[in-house]
Order: C-alpha cells, then sequence, then structure tokens
C-alpha cells in the first residue's frame, strides 16, 4: 500500500495503515451476522435437533422424552427400513445410468452452433420451469388409460395400469424424475462442451481423427470434472426426489415407490412418529454426506472449486 | 467457475453469445458430420418433452365432453376458457399472492445477507471468517428434508406454524450456503485496485461494499436471485409440512389439493397446471438466457 514511499517516516505511515487496514479487515466479521444467524438457527440447530431427537420418543399429548437407543434399534430391525434404502439406491443407480448418457449426449447436441438446434434448446428446457406438482399431476392425466396418450397415440401397449403395478410404478417413477431432470443436467454439460478449447478440435482433424473418435478422445476426457459435478448432483439430488413420488405414487402401490425421503415423511407426519423418522432423516443425512465426499475424491483434489459446489 | 459464471452473466447482461461463438463455431463444424444419428436423437428427444407438454395445454382447453369424447391428442374442437375460469374461482390468484409473497420474501433477504456476509469472507481477514466460510460450505451438503421434523417442530415453538413467514425463514437458511459461495467468487474476481482507490478516496469498507462491489456483482446477483426464486417457487415440502389453511397455500400445494378435489374434471386440473408455471414461462420468454444461467447458477464445469 505505501510501496512508492521508501523514506523512514513514509515507511512508518505505512505500518500504521495496515494496522488501520488490519482493524478494517476484522471489523468486516460484523457483516456475516444476519447470514449467520439464519444459518445457525434455521440450519444447524435443526440439524443437531434430528439427531437428538433420534433418541426421543413424544407421547400422545406431545411431551417429548428420552428414548435411548430405542428408536434406532426398532428401526434397524424393520424390514421396511432396507425396503426403502434399496429403492433410493436402486433409483439412484437407475437414474444415474439413464440420465447421464442423455444428457452428456444432449449437452455436446445443444452445444452445436446450427439454428435448429438452439430451438430446439428452448424447448428441451421447458421441463426446468415446472415444478414437481406440475410434473406429477401432468403424468397423471397424461396416463390414463383411456383419456392420456396411449389412447392419442393409438399404442395400446402404453394403456397400462401405471400406477398399480409396483414395476410399472418404479419404471414410470424413474422416467418422470429422468424427464423432469434431464434437462438441467443437459444445461450443465452444454456449458462444459463449451468451454472444450476447439484448438483441440482443429488438431484432431489436422491428426485425421474422426467424429466418433475426436468424442472420446476430446469430449469425453475433458468433460471429466463437468460429468463429476452433474454426477454429484444428480445422486446426492436423488436423495431428496421426495415431491414427485409423493404425489405421483405416494409411495405405493404397496411400499414398491418409498423412498428413504417419502418413509422419513410418511413415519414422521402420516403415523406421527418423529422418533423412528429423525433416525431415517440422520441416514439420509450420512447417506448424503457419504455420497458427495465420495464423489468429490473420485475427482481428485486439484479442483476444489466445482466440486464444493457439487456437494 | 467464477470465469463461467462470468461470462454467463455477461452474455446475458449484453444478451449476446460472444463469448463463446467462436468457439461454437469449431464445434458445429465438428458436429455437422454427427447430424444423423445426432438430429434423430435430438428429434426424438424433443417428442418426449412435447407430447406431455402439448398434451397439457390442449387439454386444459377442452370442454369435458371434448376430454371424454375426442381423440386425446387432436385439438379442442370447441376450445374454452372456462376451465382457466373454475381455477381462478378456485382461489388460485390467492395461492397466486402467497407464492409470490413467499418467494420474494425469502429472496430478497437471502441475497441481501449473502452478499453481505460473502463481501467479509472475501474482503475480510481472521480466524473468525475462515471459520464462518467454511461452515457454509459444509452446508451445502445437508439436504432440505432430512430437517424437517426439527424444522416443524421449531416453527411451531415460534407460534410461527400456519404463517408464510415459516416457509421463508427455512427457505432463507438453506439457500444461503450456494449463494455465499458463489457471490463470493464473483467479488474475489473484482480487480484488486478498485478496492484500492475506494480505500484512497477516503470510503469506508461499507460504502465500498455497496458502491463498488454491489454494482459490480450484479450480475451474479440476478442469477442466484433466479435460481433460489425458482427453488421457492416451486418448493412443494415446507408448504405441505408448515402450513394448513387454505387460505395460506402456495402454488405447488394448491395445485395438489386442486387436484385432488377435483380429480373428475382432468380439463381444469390440467389448467391450473398451466396457470402456476405461466408467470415463470412469461420469465423464460422475455429472459431466457438469464433464466438458464441462473438455473445452474455456476455448476457448469
Amino acid at each position: 500500500m505505501s510501496n512508492a514511499v521508501s523514506t523512514a517516516p513514509g515507511r512508518a505511515v505505512g505500518v500504521k495503515d495496515s494496522k488501520q487496514t488490519e482493524q478494517r479487515k476484522a471489523a468486516l466479521a460484523w457483516l456475516t451476522v444476519p447470514a449467520l444467524f439464519f444459518f445457525l438457527v434455521f440450519a444447524v440447530i435443526p440439524l443437531a435437533g434430528v439427531l437428538i431427537l433420534s433418541f426421543t420418543r413424544r407421547d400422545g399429548i406431545g411431551a417429548i422424552g428420552a428414548a435411548g437407543l430405542d428408536n434406532w434399534f426398532s428401526v434397524l430391525a424393520d424390514p421396511g427400513l432396507y425396503n426403502a434404502l434399496g429403492l433410493t439406491f436402486l433409483i439412484m443407480i437407475v437414474s444415474w445410468l439413464v440420465q447421464t448418457p442423455i444428457s452428456l449426449l444432449l449437452g455436446v447436441f445443444t452445444a452445436g452452433s446450427q439454428r435448429y438446434r438452439a430451438a430446439l434448446a428452448v424447448l428441451y428446457f421447458l421441463p426446468l420451469l415446472l415444478s414437481s406438482a406440475a410434473v406429477a399431476i401432468a403424468f397423471k392425466a397424461l396416463l390414463d388409460p383411456n383419456f392420456g396418450l396411449a389412447t392419442g397415440l393409438g399404442l395400446p401397449f402404453l394403456a397400462q395400469d401405471w400406477l398399480g403395478v409396483p414395476q410399472l410404478a418404479l419404471g414410470l417413477v424413474i422416467f418422470v424424475i429422468a424427464w423432469q431432470f434431464v434437462p438441467f443436467h443437459t444445461l450443465i454439460y452444454q456449458g462444459g462442451v463449451r468451454q472444450i478449447p476447439k484448438s483441440l478440435y482443429e488438431a484432431a482433424q489436422i491428426d485425421g481423427a474422426g467424429t466418433i473418435k475426436q468424442f472420446f478422445h476430446i469430449t469425453l476426457p475433458q468433460l471429466k470434472y463437468t460429468i463429476i459435478t452433474s454426477s454429484t448432483l444428480m445422486v446426492v439430488g436423488s436423495l431428496t426426489y421426495f415431491d414427485l413420488i409423493f404425489i405421483l405414487t405416494g409411495g405405493g402401490p404397496g411400499n414398491s415407490t418409498r423412498i428413504l425421503a417419502l418413509d422419513m415423511y410418511l413415519r414422521g407426519f402420516r403415523a406421527n412418529l418423529m422418533g423412528p423418522a429423525s433416525v431415517i432423516a440422520v441416514i439420509l443425512v450420512i447417506i448424503g454426506l457419504a455420497l458427495a465426499l465420495f464423489l468429490q475424491r473420485l475427482g481428485g483434489k486439484d479442483k476444489q472449486g466445482s466440486q464444493l459446489e457439487g456437494l | 467457475m467464477s470465469t463461467v459464471l462470468k461470462s454467463n452473466a455477461q452474455e446475458a447482461r449484453t444478451g449476446t453469445v460472444t463469448g463463446s461463438a467462436a468457439a461454437k463455431r469449431g464445434l458445429g463444424t465438428r458436429l455437422r458430420r454427427l447430424n444423423i444419428p445426432g438430429g434423430l436423437g435430438g428429434w426424438l428427444w424433443l417428442a418426449v418433452i412435447i407430447l406431455p407438454v402439448y398434451y397439457v395445454v390442449i387439454t386444459s382447453l377442452k370442454t369435458q365432453s371434448g376430454y371424454f369424447g375426442q381423440n386425446p391428442l387432436a385439438l379442442p374442437t370447441e376450445p374454452t376458457l372456462e376451465n382457466y375460469q373454475s381455477v381462478l374461482e378456485a382461489d388460485f390468484a390467492q395461492y397466486f399472492m402467497n407464492s409470490a409473497i413467499v418467494t420474494l420474501g425469502s429472496v430478497i433477504p437471502t441475497v441481501l445477507i449473502s452478499f453481505m456476509a460473502s463481501f467479509a469472507i472475501v474482503r475480510g481477514a481472521g480466524r473468525f471468517l475462515k471459520l464462518v466460510n467454511g461452515m457454509f460450505l459444509m452446508g451445502l451438503a445437508i439436504p432440505l428434508q432430512a430437517t424437517i421434523i426439527p424444522i416443524y417442530l421449531m416453527i411451531i415453538r415460534l407460534n410461527l406454524y400456519d404463517s408464510l413467514l415459516a416457509l421463508m425463514l427455512p427457505s432463507i437458511a438453506f439457500a444461503i450456503p450456494l449463494t455465499v459461495l458463489i457471490l463470493s467468487n464473483f467479488i474475489r474476481d473484482v480487480p484488486n485496485e478498485l478496492f484500492e482507490s475506494m480505500r484512497l478516496d477516503g470510503c469506508s469498507e461499507w460504502q465500498t461494499m455497496w458502491r463498488l462491489a454491489l454494482p459490480l456483482t450484479r450480475p451474479a446477483i440476478v442469477t442466484v436471485a433466479i435460481y433460489n426464486g425458482l427453488h421457492v417457487w416451486n418448493g412443494f415440502l415446507l408448504p405441505l409440512v408448515l402450513t394448513q389453511s387454505p387460505s395460506l397455500r402456495v402454488l405447488p400445494l394448491g395445485l395438489w389439493t386442486f387436484q385432488g378435489e377435483f380429480s373428475v374434471n382432468i380439463p381444469a386440473v390440467l389448467a391450473s397446471v398451466v396457470l402456476s408455471t405461466l408467470p415463470i414461462l412469461v420469465l423464460y420468454v422475455i429472459g431466457r438466457r438469464q433464466l438458464l444461467a441462473g438455473l445452474t447458477a455456476g455448476f457448469s464445469k
């Protein structure tokens, strides 16, 4: 700050200056107080609260008492938990397998400069505007065997009891999730593709590499961090597909689409079992954190920025 | 990432794609050869996206008898707006107002306090600020749903159950980490000389924040505001758990209950779906680039 001054008195001024600056910098801490307050009260405390609640029970009039490990034992002994865990991971993995290639290819496709691609992209992103409630309600109407898509397209095999047969309901949930979330990931991949230096492709063209070779040797490796970001968001996000499944199937038929987040809600707010529901919540947090850390590790340590966002 | 965000924001601001135009041209020549399978897949996916949207829109314009009598994908023979009328009569204006209040009441405080915190984190120093920053980063990994039970109990304790404020407070808290991350990355890119010259002009840090950092961060602020706004607007779990009065329903909750009550009148249900999306659709039409930039909120690379 006093770099132009080299005389002794000047230096003294400089020292005084930097002391002042330090004070100024420390005083800035006050500016974080409002954000910190909200975050502590409505995020940190609830997070601690959920852990504490998992060791409590509520009696008939709503008073909270200690329950030791009872909730944990009862939930861990409940086959419903393993059903929910299995479904959560099944939907997570299948969704990833379905959505990643589609989003990646669409991302590459929409990153192209052709007019019609830009026009298509405008329409591709429409599902991003809809709430999960709107999407679920629209698909319920769409799947009506008599007045829906099956009749409209004249394709009788689409006229199934989609919400009444476990396997069909599960498949439907995965499809609708993809319908809703592929556009978001397409957008991420589109951004990633646009960042690849074009000189790489020019060099490859001079070397005579074809389109497919270029895709596998340039596009795909260059998108490594985009893939990790998108996958992290997809995988961790899949833990919270609550609204869509709640409205579309309500977890049914039976328990065939009752994923963890839904299981937590139904236990806590329908069955009024806050203790066991809190156990499920803690499990959700642990799985989320573990997955985020695992995927972050997968990407190596040199790119903290983007991976932290992915969390 | 901050560079991506910046170029996104810049594109959004100037309404051009100068930044990526050159790169796109290179890609274009490359992709043109992929045309046949790529194009085929592109049109196929378009059908997957458009068919449901088309079905919802045309059905919402059909009469009950049209819905039962016509081919489901045929255009309505006697298009009608009466479904929209009955939706509006079913208090949708109220739901709309509630959604608007909750969204603005969450996004404005979120952006304001996050901006202040980001400025302090970037411009300040000391262990406390490092700790705060670390905590916000950790917060990115907390899924909101997992804390819904304690939030519900707290909101009851605070006598806020069944109020719009109950929806805003947790929404603000959960939007803070990502908002701080994005804004602080952006403030970090402001050249230090600018801050220095403000200081030499005798401005306090407080003045510097509002007169220098705020205008320079505006594109990023718009971006995070859109991102947060869409999440709050479309949110379902908080309203489901924290409100019960019909007069306090926000749009997604209103849609859901409407669907329950009017399940026999599918055209009206679908009209409610269209109506609830309309404001965002308008936003998409007038500011598509900005909206899309906001949606990824700097997630790209």
